[in-house]
């Protein structure tokens, strides 16, 4: 009997639920390993995953300084989908996605992925035919999505304001049917539940203070609960990387963190079903199971490390969620928080092998590593087990700046703030 | 975030628009290496604590400035204009 199913729920249902066991071990470093991963966010513990499933490489460690979960993994809006336009872009996503598509099987725990569409709002006709641009790219890379009209809008979701009055009229909308969102905690403990199981040590409380260096090649880590050796060492610490690349004598990368902040409402009867953008502005939103209304928006816009922003943010896009759902104009705000991300020079991440030998460096994630999480994780044991990336990463280098090679889905040029 | 503008004085950031990290430096046109001009254009220290940033007091002034900030902590400690309304540097020994 597996160890999470319908049958297991209904024992420990009739039993108290006191027979419940912690779902990964917490065990102490050991002085060595195959390979160390740096940072138990979602891209840290899926590589972990990955290493130990797809390519037998189970003598794992993931270091994590604090808890599972207190990244960026348990903070995001947890919108998952792949409608890209650059080709590198929409196949890695794509790939990423159809993982979420049989994730819960794979690690025998309910990451709640649920597809219910991600509807982007066009506010006037140019940006309907850049939808249409992106729909039809999206269709030549095998991604399914749907350009829809003001009519097709207002039965998908009825409570949003489509009157033609509007400040910003909404003219139609590209649609993804499969994508969606998931529950974000749910995927970072579900990873280190299949990994553990698979011996992957996740050690929290554990951090990664420096490096051990034999000439130029990294051979191990020092950190908070000793020395650790390892001949293979990831580093996947999101909004961190500057910091603990630093460490190991990298001194400047195409990366800047910036916060992004989120925000919750107290919970409603159901009202959007799908996720909904706003076109006119910057502004996600979508509804929990719970009934919150989960909404972002835009960065706030200057290099922050402080898990925390300020208020015009706030102000910018509870106004563009009144401009969408102005009947949600009495619903209370329950929270606020907010992450600090990777910011690439191009918009999109860097998942390859390097800068120093023995090292691997995934990064760059903006704000879109939540839908990565299973894809990146996936690419990047990879490149550890085979010294070399996938087809689907070999673009994600880090060189690519210096080469020319940018891959920058919103053509705002080396500006990290505006992707 | 109060931003002490030199011209204005402490006014809230938002009237402002960031323009990224002040210790980059732009390489001189005369400059050939292309590794030169990919580094000012791409490579960050992205510090976590002391900043010196440039902002631009759009709503206000319309200086631009260089304010020193705390990337951890947000705290603001001071700001000068730069360009042609800066004040002369004063260089060590000169008075
Ligand atoms: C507010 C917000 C909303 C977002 N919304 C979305 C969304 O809707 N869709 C989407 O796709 N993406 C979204 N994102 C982006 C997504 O959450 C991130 O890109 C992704 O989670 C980053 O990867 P991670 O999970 O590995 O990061 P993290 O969870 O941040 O993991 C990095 C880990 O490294 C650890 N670490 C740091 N330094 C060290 C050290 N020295 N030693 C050991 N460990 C260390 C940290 O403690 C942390 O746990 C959002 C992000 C935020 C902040
Ligand atoms: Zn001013």
């Amino acid at each position: 009997m597996a160890e999470y199913s319908i049958w297991s729920v209904l024992r420990h249902g009739l039993t108290g639920n006191k027979g419940w066991k912690p779902t990964w071990r917490k065990p102490d470093p050991k002085p060595s390993y195959d390979a160390i991963i740096v940072g138990g966010g979602g891209h840290g513990l899926a590589t972990a995953f990955y290493l130990a499933k797809e390519h037998k490489i189970r003598n794992v460690a993931v270091l994590e300084r604090g808890w599972l979960g207190q990244g960026n993994i348990g903070r995001n809006t947890t919108i998952v989908r792949s409608n890209y336009l650059l080709d590198e872009n929409a196949q890695f996503y794509e790939w990423s996605l159809k993982l979420w598509e049989g994730l819960s099987h794979a690690l025998n725990y309910n990451v709640m992925f649920s597809q219910r569409g991600v509807l982007n709002l066009a506010n006037n006709p140019a940006q309907l035919d850049q939808f249409a641009e992106r729909g039809n790219a999206m269709r030549l890379n095998g991604i399914d999505a749907e350009l829809l009209m003001p009519d097709a809008i207002a039965k998908l979701c009825p409570g949003l304001d489509l009157s033609q009055n509007a400040r910003f009229p909404v003219v139609g909308g590209l649609l993804q049917p499969r994508a969606g969102t998931a529950r974000h905690d749910a995927v970072a403990w579900g990873f280190a539940h299949a990994a553990d199981r698979l011996g992957v040590d996740i050690i929290e409380n554990c951090e990664v203070v420096g490096f051990v260096k034999e000439g130029e090649r990294i051979t191990g880590v020092e950190t908070t609960r000793g020395r650790i050796a390892a001949p293979k060492i990831g580093v996947a610490v999101a909004g961190m990387t500057s910091e603990v690349m630093r460490r190991a004598g990298i001194t400047k990368l195409p990366i800047e963190s910036h916060v992004l902040q989120a925000f919750v409402t107290e919970p409603l009867k159901p009202l959007i079903n799908c996720v909904v953008t706003f076109g006119a502005g910057h502004m996600y939103v979508s509804q929990s199971d719970k009934g919150g209304l989960v909404f972002g928006g835009s960065l706030d816009g200057y290099n922050s490390y402080a898990q925390r922003g300020n208020l015009p943010i706030v102000h910018e896009v509870a106004t563009e969620l009144l401009a969408c759902f102005p009947n949600a104009g009495k619903v209370r705000l329950l929270r606020s928080w907010g992450g600090i991300m990777d910011m690439s020079m191009d918009g999109s991440p860097i998942i390859a092998k390097g800068p120093l030998p023995g090292l691997y460096l995934n990064s760059g994630w903006c704000y879109g590593g939540f839908k990565a999480t299973p894809g990146s994780g996936w690419c990047f044991a990879h490149t550890i087990a085979h010294d070399e990336p996938h087809a689907l990463n070999a673009a994600f280098t880090l060189e690519r700046f210096h080469e020319g090679r940018h891959i920058d889905e919103a053509g705002t040029g080396a500006t990290p703030r505006l992707h | 975030m109060l931003i002490p503008c030199p011209v204005c004085g402490p006014r809230d950031h938002e009237e402002f628009a960031y323009g990224g990290d002040a210790t980059v430096a732009r390489p001189t046109i005369a400059e050939q290496s292309a590794t030169a001009w990919a580094t000012f254009v791409y490579d960050r220290t992205n510090p976590k604590g002391a900043h010196q940033e440039h902002w631009h007091h759009v709503h206000g002034c319309r200086q631009w400035m260089v304010v020193s900030r705390d990337t951890e902590t947000h705290a603001v400690t001071g700001a000068r204009l730069i360009g042609a309304w800066a004040e002369p540097e004063t260089e060590p020994g000169d008075d």
